[in-house]
């Protein structure tokens, strides 16, 4: 089958909806390729032998968590705070897996489990994105499983690449390819800001995670996600009232 | 406990911390609806996670350990293009192009 064959085929039939998924995770696989090779020599560096550094990349799948266990175990910690931090570290995913969660109730659970599994920050954001300015769809969970897929054969790729490059040319830390993930974000997020409760939100939430930044254990992102909702719920409440519907669906938008 | 146990002990620990914190949510997803209330909070999760990641991505390069709120910083004036095209045009690409070639411009203009 030719390539325009399968661009040829109905935007929301599964093969059309995973090919749809895969491109627009695209900009967020290049953008972490910088922390899977990051985290190869990283790991290496400090101590882990390829094999555990590519079994981390395997079963734990979560670059945040992966970075700092390998940081605390060359620093000499145990295992419960690595395993501590970890827990802290993905806190997060509860609000991913919350925001997500009703565009995945129909499903089987043969299907909800990888969807789960394999969801990660850049997937989540290009989820978020996906079924607000497109709705949901019958076969929209291959546009997600095909996100996932992509991020998790990509970071295995570069994880890999990392330990195998970073024995050889360890100046690969400076190439500061992870501006490239910054202005995905930043591509997500200014669109969003459509009113004063959203602009309050990402203010407060980039000056406390400013203020923050020396905590350890990234406790700083936790506080600042915190402050910025509830800043944000507060002037939404204020402007809108008490009772008024989450506006977080606007299926009507028309998107890029 | 030797090096040899530790780290397989600990990498499954981390996957299995992993998979408890991602999986319920879904697995009970027809047992439980969230409060309106925090449904509303949820819309402002993406919008505060992100910013809260990229903002001190931008301001403590390097190491992470020295904030640079300065002009000699290549990330935060190619942030500032990437925010202005991103609002003119709310064009995806064109936001991660313009922001990349503005970095690597500005960082070859601004040596450390």
């Amino acid at each position: 089958m030719s390539a325009s064959d399968l661009l040829d085929r109905r935007m929301d039939s599964p093969g059309g909806e995973a090919l749809r998924g895969l491109r627009d995770t695209l900009p967020f696989m290049f953008g972490s390729i910088p922390f899977g090779m990051l985290f190869g020599t990283l790991a290496l560096a400090k101590g882990l032998d390829p094999l555990a550094t590519m079994a981390m990349s395997l079963f734990v799948f979560s670059g945040s968590a992966q970075f700092i266990a390998v940081v605390l175990l060359g620093a000499g910690s145990g295992l419960w705070v690595v395993w501590f931090a970890t827990f802290v570290l993905n806190l997060r995913h509860l609000l991913y897996a919350a925001t997500l969660v009703d565009h995945v109730r129909h499903l089987s659970q043969a299907w909800r489990f990888p969807l789960a599994a394999f969801l990660t920050d850049e997937t989540f954001a290009v989820m978020e994105r996906r079924y607000r300015t497109q709705g949901g769809g019958p076969n929209a969970h291959w546009y997600y499983i095909a996100s996932c897929f992509g991020m998790y054969l990509n970071w295995q790729f570069w994880t890999f690449t990392g330990i195998t490059v970073g024995q050889h040319f360890p100046e690969v830390q400076n190439w500061g390819l992870e501006f490239a993930m910054v202005v995905t974000f930043i591509g997500i997020v200014v669109p969003l800001l459509t009113s004063m409760p959203y602009l309050a939100a990402a203010l407060t939430a980039g000056l406390v995670a400013v203020i923050a930044n020396p905590l350890p254990y990234k406790l700083g992102l936790m506080l600042a996600s915190l402050a910025g909702i509830v800043v944000g719920v507060l002037l939404d409440i204020r402007k809108r009232g008490l009772d008024a519907p989450a506006n977080g669906t606007k299926a009507e938008d028309p998107g890029p | 406990m030797s090096a040899d146990q530790m780290i397989p002990l600990m990498i499954l620990g981390m996957a299995l911390i992993n998979l408890a914190i991602r999986w319920p949510v879904y697995l009970f997803a027809n047992h439980f609806r969230f409060p309106p209330i925090v449904e509303r909070a949820l819309a402002f999760v993406p919008v505060a996670v992100l910013t809260a990641i990229i903002v001190p991505t931008v301001l403590y390069p390097g190491d992470g350990t020295a904030l640079a709120l300065t002009w000699k910083n290549p990330a935060l004036l190619a942030s500032l293009v990437a925010v202005a095209v991103s609002y003119f045009s709310k064009n995806l690409f064109a936001t991660i192009g313009a922001g990349v070639v503005a970095f690597l411009i500005l960082r070859w203009l601004l040596p450390v």
